[in-house]
C-alpha cells in the first residue's frame, strides 16, 4: 500500500492536501503528523477518502449553486407553472454508478490497511517484543512478560521495529490510543483481549490518552509512548532488570519516606517486576515524564498529589490524606531518587523545549 | 368535541381535553410541546458543556458533574427531543396526507404519548436525586454496571417506558399507513413524507425491541444481582455494545428518514414541481432502512471484532451513501427548472444541502474502518453526528415546522424573524462543529472534561463555543416567533403554500374528523392533479354520511402513570424492599387500567350528516 501511495502524493491535489492538514496539532500527539508505521498508513487511507469526498462535493455544490441562481423566483414569475418533470433514467443511472466506482476505490485500500494493521505474523518470534498493556481507573500499566520488566505510565519502545501490544482492562473499557504512531485499540474487561502494534520511526516522547469513558478522570488518563534507539532500548532492559527494589534510599528525608512508603503505599504500589497492583508500578519514578500522568514531575506536585489525589484526578481509588503533609513530602523525597534508568529522560527534555 | 367548543370552556377544561384525547392532531401538540422543552433542556446542557470547553484547564463544572451533562444531553437530545418532535409531525401530516380521519389506534396513539412523556421526566427527575446517570448515553457496560448511586437506573427505567411509547407508536403508524389510505391512495402515490414516516415505522419495530431486551439485562444486571455483563462472573460487557447498536445504529435513520421525506415535500411544492425521480426517491428510502440494520458494528470497530468483520461492516457502511447520494441529486434536480421560492421552510432545506453532504462525506471517511482507528471517539465522531444530526434532523424539524405549522395552527410564522432565526443558527452551527473534525484529528477524544494547556486546542475550542452560543440565539428567535406568531399573525387558508398533498386540500386546523368526506385519489400529488385541472378541491370518495369517532379516554394517561410510579418502586427496592410497595400501587393502576379498558365497551361515537352540513357552512368542506 506505502508504495502505490507515494505515486499518488505527487498529484498535485494530494500534495496540496497532505500540506494542508499536517500543519495542524502539535507534534507528537497531532494525527495529522504521522510519526509511526500505524498512523502514516492511516494519514494516508484519510487522504484518499477526503481527495475523493472533496471531489463529490465540489461537484454538488457546482450544481447546487447553478440551481439556486437559475431558478431562482424572480419579480413577476410569480405563476410561473414549470415543467412537471418525472426524472430521467441516464441522469439516476449515472449519479448511482459513479459513487459505487468512488466507493470501490476507497473500500480496496480500506479493506488493506484493515488487514495489515490486524497481522500478527511475526508476533512471538525471536526478538520481537510483545508488551501486556492493563488499563486501569485511571492509569496504564505495562508488563515485559519476556524480560520480567513492569512498569506504569511510561511505555518504552525501540524505534524501527514493530512492538506487540497485548491489551486488557482490569475494570471498565478503556481505549489506548497514540494518535502519532497508531490508532486507537479498545481495552476490554475479561477475555476479550485484543493485539495490536507500535512502530515509532524516531526517537521521541509520544503523547497518549484514554479515548473510551471510562469515569470521572477520563479525560486526565494520558501516558507517553517513549521510543528509543534498538541500543538505548537494550540499556534500559538491562537497568529495570537490574532495580532492587529493596535498596535503601540515600539522604536521611528519602530513608523516613522509604519506611512510610513501605507502611503505608506498599499494599498497592510495586518497584520493580510484578502484576499490576492496585496502582501504578513505581519503577524508575525518577525519570517519569510526568506526575500521575498530566502534572509536571516536580516535588510539590508530588506532594499534593499524595495528600490530595482527588483534587488532581476526582474519582481515583489513591486514598486522601493517608499520610500528612510532612510526611508525603518525605515519601516525594524517596520516590524521587527512584531513578533507575535515564534512558529517554534526554528525549522527554527535548520535549519540554519544543513546546 | 371540536376545537372551538373546547375554547368555549375553561382551562381545566381545556386541559382534561388534552389529557384525554385521542385526535391524532391533539397529540401532535402534545408531542410539539413535551419534545420542544426537552429540546431546550438538551440544548442548556450543551450549553453548560461548551462553557466548560471554553478553555483549557476550565473548572466551571466538576468532573462528575460534567458526566451527567454529556449522558443527559445526548440521551435527552434523541430520545427526548428528536423523536418526539419527529412524532409531532408524524401526527400532525400523515393521517392528512393519506386522506385518513385519525391514525388507525387512536386509544394507543394516545397511550404512546403518555409512556413518553412520563419516562422522559423519569429520566430527568434524577437531577433532583442524587445524580443523573453519567456514563454517556452509550451508557457502555461495565462503567454503567459499576456506575454508583441511582444514575444509570433512572436511564435504564426512563428508557424502557419511553422506549415501549416509541414501540406502540411506531406500531400504530405502520398500520395506519397500510390499513387507512384513502382510495385510490396507492403506495407509489404516496408523498415522501408518509413513505418515510412508514420506512421509520418499521425500523421502530425492528430496532427498539434490542433496546429493551439490552435495558431488561442492564436492569437485572443493576437491580436484581444478575451478571450478563459482569465479566468476573463469566458475563460479556461486549454484548451490550452489540445489543445498544443493533438498536442505536437504525436509530439514526429513525431519525433522519421522516425529515428526507418532509424535505422532499417542501422541495416540491416551493419549486412548484413535482419530486424528481418519485420511485427512486421511495427505492432510496427503503433501501437506507433496510442497509441500516446491517452496519451497526462501524461504531465497534476499535473493540477487536478482527479485520474480517471490520472489513464486512466498513464496505456495507459505504454502500449507504449510493442512495444518500441518489437523494440528494434527486433533490437538487427537483429544483432544477423550477420555480423557487426562498420561504424560511426552503432556506432550511437548502441549507441541509451541503451541510447533511458534508455529515455524509466524513460518514464515508468513519466508515473506512482502519481509518476509524484515528476518528473513533474523538471530536472528529462528535463533528460528524452533529452535522448529521443537526444538519439533517434540526434543519428538518425547523423546516417542516415553517411549512406545517399552518396546518397545525392555522396561522404561518412570521417569515421575516423565521429567516432571522436561521442565520445564526446556521453559521452558528458551522462554527461549532466543523472545527472539531480537526480538534478530533489533533488528538482531543471526545468526552474530555478538560484539555489540557499546550496541545493546540485552545483556539478551536474556543470557536467551537462562540459557535454554540449562535445557534443559542438562533433557537430564541426561533421561540420568539412562534410566540409573535400565536399573538399577532391573522389565520390563514387551508392552503398557504400553494400546496401539492391532501393535507392543503381542507382547512387550517382541520376539523376534528379531517375530511368531511374522504378524497378521492388520482394520481401523485392528488391536490396538484386538480388543481391542474381547474378544479377548487378534490373530489370525493363517498357520499356525506355520518362519520364515526372513537371516544376521548384518561385510561392511557393512567396506564403510563402506574408504571411511573412502578418505576421508582424499581429503582429504590435495591435500598430497601419497603419500595416494593410502589412496584405494586403503579402496576395495580396501569393493570387495573387495562382491565377496564378491555371489560367496557367502548364503541365511539358519532358526528352527525346534520353537523357535518353545518360544518360546511362555515368551510369545513373548502
Amino acid at each position: 500500500m506505502r508504495g502505490w501511495m507515494g505515486k499518488f502524493r505527487s498529484f498535485f491535489l494530494f500534495g496540496a492536501l497532505t500540506i494542508l492538514l499536517s500543519g495542524c496539532g502539535v507534534d507528537n500527539l497531532s494525527a495529522l503528523k504521522p510519526k509511526g508505521y500505524g498512523s502514516d498508513l492511516l494519514f494516508d487511507l484519510m487522504m484518499i477518502s477526503i481527495a475523493i469526498m472533496l471531489f463529490v462535493f465540489v461537484i454538488v455544490m457546482a450544481i447546487y449553486t447553478f440551481v439556486l441562481i437559475r431558478y431562482r423566483q424572480k419579480k413577476g414569475q410569480e405563476d410561473f407553472i414549470p415543467k412537471q418533470t418525472e426524472g430521467n433514467k441516464a441522469l439516476e443511472v449515472i449519479w448511482t454508478v459513479i459513487p459505487i466506482i468512488l466507493l470501490l476505490v476507497l473500500a480496496v485500500p480500506t479493506v488493506q490497511a484493515t488487514f495489515d494493521l490486524a497481522d500478527e505474523s511475526t508476533k512471538g518470534d525471536d526478538g520481537v517484543t510483545t508488551i501486556e498493556v492493563t488499563g486501569n481507573q485511571y492509569w496504564w500499566h505495562f508488563s515485559y512478560p519476556d524480560d520480567e520488566i513492569s512498569t506504569s505510565q511510561d511505555l518504552y519502545i525501540p524505534t524501527g521495529e514493530r512492538v506487540y501490544l497485548d491489551m486488557k482492562s482490569s475494570d471498565v473499557i478503556h481505549s489506548f490510543w497514540v494518535p502519532s504512531i497508531a490508532g486507537k485499540m479498545d481495552t476490554n474487561p475479561g477475555d476479550n483481549d485484543n493485539t495490536m502494534y507500535l512502530e515509532a520511526y524516531d526517537e521521541g516522547v509520544y503523547w497518549g490518552h484514554c479515548a473510551e469513558l471510562c469515569g470521572e478522570s477520563h479525560s486526565l488518563m494520558d501516558f507517553r509512548v517513549i521510543a528509543v534507539s534498538p541500543d538505548e532500548y537494550d540499556q534500559w532492559k538491562e537497568d529495570m532488570q537490574n532495580v532492587d527494589p529493596e535498596a535503601d534510599a540515600e539522604t536521611a528525608d528519602a530513608q523516613e519516606g522509604q519506611a512510610l512508603y513501605e507502611d503505608n503505599c506498599m499494599s498497592c504500589h510495586a518497584i520493580g517486576d510484578g502484576a499490576a497492583g492496585q496502582g501504578p508500578n513505581l519503577t524508575n519514578f525518577a525519570n517519569r515524564t510526568k506526575i500521575a500522568g498530566i502534572l509536571e514531575p516536580t516535588k510539590e506536585n508530588l506532594e499534593s498529589w499524595i495528600v490530595n489525589p482527588e483534587e488532581v484526578k476526582p474519582g481515583n481509588q489513591m486514598p486522601a490524606n493517608l499520610v500528612s503533609e510532612d510526611e508525603a513530602s518525605q515519601i516525594a523525597e524517596y520516590l524521587m531518587e527512584l531513578d533507575h534508568s535515564d534512558i529517554g529522560s534526554n528525549a522527554s527534555d527535548e520535549e519540554v523545549e519544543e513546546e | 368535541m371540536s376545537t372551538a367548543m373546547s375554547q368555549n370552556r375553561g382551562l381545566g377544561a381545556a386541559i382534561w381535553d388534552y389529557l384525554t384525547t385521542v385526535d391524532h392532531k391533539k397529540i401532535a401538540h402534545l408531542y410539539l410541546v413535551s419534545g420542544g422543552l426537552f429540546f431546550l433542556i438538551g440544548g442548556l446542557e450543551a450549553m453548560l458543556i461548551r462553557i466548560q470547553l471554553m478553555q483549557p484547564d476550565n473548572n466551571f463544572i466538576s468532573a462528575g458533574l460534567y458526566n451527567e451533562m454529556i449522558t443527559m444531553h445526548g440521551t435527552t437530545m434523541i430520545f427526548l427531543a428528536a423523536m418526539p418532535l419527529i412524532f409531532a409531525l408524524m401526527n400532525a401530516v400523515v393521517p392528512l396526507q393519506i386522506g385518513a380521519r385519525d391514525v388507525a389506534f387512536p386509544f394507543l396513539n394516545s397511550l404512546g404519548f403518555w409512556l413518553f412523556l412520563f419516562g422522559g421526566i423519569m429520566l430527568n427527575v434524577s437531577w433532583f436525586t442524587g445524580g443523573a446517570p453519567d456514563a454517556g448515553w452509550t451508557n457502555y457496560a461495565p462503567l454503567s454496571t459499576v456506575s454508583p448511586g441511582h444514575g444509570v437506573d433512572y436511564y435504564v427505567m426512563g428508557l424502557q417506558i419511553s422506549g415501549a411509547g416509541t414501540l406502540i407508536g411506531g406500531i400504530n403508524f405502520l398500520v395506519t399507513i397500510v390499513n387507512m389510505r384513502a382510495p385510490g391512495m396507492t403506495y407509489m402515490r404516496m408523498p415522501l413524507f408518509t413513505w418515510a414516516s412508514f420506512v421509520t415505522s418499521t425500523l421502530i419495530l425492528f430496532a427498539f425491541p434490542a433496546l429493551t431486551v439490552g435495558l431488561f439485562l442492564m436492569m437485572f444486571d443493576r437491580m436484581f444481582g444478575s451478571v450478563f455483563f459482569d465479566t468476573a462472573a463469566g458475563g460479556n460487557a461486549i454484548i451490550w455494545e452489540h445489543l445498544f447498536w443493533i438498536f442505536g445504529h437504525p436509530e439514526v435513520y429513525i431519525l433522519i428518514l421522516p425529515l428526507f421525506g418532509a424535505f422532499s415535500d417542501i422541495f416540491s411544492t416551493f419549486s412548484k414541481k413535482r419530486l424528481f425521480g418519485y420511485s427512486a426517491m421511495v427505492f432510496a428510502t427503503v433501501l437506507i432502512g433496510f442497509l441500516g440494520f446491517m452496519v451497526w458494528a462501524h461504531h465497534m470497530f476499535t473493540v477487536g471484532m478482527g479485520p474480517i468483520a471490520n472489513s464486512i461492516f466498513a464496505v456495507a457502511t459505504m454502500a449507504i451513501a449510493v442512495p444518500t447520494g441518489i437523494k440528494i441529486f434527486n433533490w437538487m434536480f427537483t429544483m432544477w427548472g423550477g420555480n423557487i421560492r426562498m420561504t424560511s421552510a426552503m432556506l432550511w432545506s437548502i441549507a441541509f444541502i451541503p451541510s447533511f453532504t458534508i455529515g455524509g462525506m466524513t460518514g464515508v471517511m468513519l466508515a473506512a474502518a482502519a481509518a476509524d482507528y484515528q476518528y473513533h471517539d474523538t471530536y472528529f465522531v462528535v463533528g460528524h453526528f452533529h452535522y448529521v444530526i443537526v444538519g439533517g434532523v434540526v434543519f428538518g424539524l425547523f423546516a417542516a415546522l415553517h411549512y406545517w405549522w399552518p396546518k397545525m395552527f392555522g396561522k404561518v410564522l412570521n417569515e421575516k424573524l423565521g429567516k432571522l432565526a436561521f442565520w445564526p443558527f446556521f453559521i452558528g452551527f458551522h462554527l461549532t462543529f466543523f472545527i472539531q473534525h480537526f480538534l478530533g484529528l489533533m488528538g482531543m477524544p471526545r468526552r474530555y472534561w478538560v484539555f489540557l494547556e499546550g496541545q493546540g486546542l485552545e483556539a478551536g475550542n474556543m470557536i467551537s463555543t462562540i459557535g454554540a452560543f449562535l445557534m443559542a440565539l438562533g433557537t430564541i428567535i426561533f421561540i420568539i416567533n412562534v410566540v409573535y406568531t400565536a399573538v399577532k399573525t391573522e389565520k390563514v387558508s387551508g392552503d398557504p403554500w400553494d400546496g401539492r398533498t391532501l393535507e392543503w386540500s381542507i382547512p387550517s386546523p382541520p376539523p376534528h374528523y379531517n375530511f368531511v368526506q374522504t378524497p378521492l385519489v388520482r394520481g401523485l400529488d392528488p391536490l396538484w392533479v386538480e388543481k391542474s385541472e381547474g378544479k377548487k378541491g378534490m373530489t370525493p370518495a363517498e357520499p356525506l354520511g355520518d362519520i364515526h369517532m372513537p371516544n376521548a379516554s384518561i385510561l392511557p394517561f393512567m396506564m403510563s402513570l402506574g408504571l411511573f410510579i412502578a418505576g421508582f418502586g424499581f429503582i429504590y427496592q435495591v435500598d430497601d424492599k419497603g419500595w416494593l410497595a410502589l412496584v405494586f400501587i403503579g402496576m395495580g393502576i396501569t393493570l387495573g387500567s387495562m382491565l377496564t379498558r378491555s371489560l367496557k365497551d367502548d364503541l365511539g361515537h358519532h358526528i352527525h350528516k346534520a353537523d357535518l352540513e353545518k360544518d360546511i357552512e362555515k368551510g369545513a368542506g373548502q
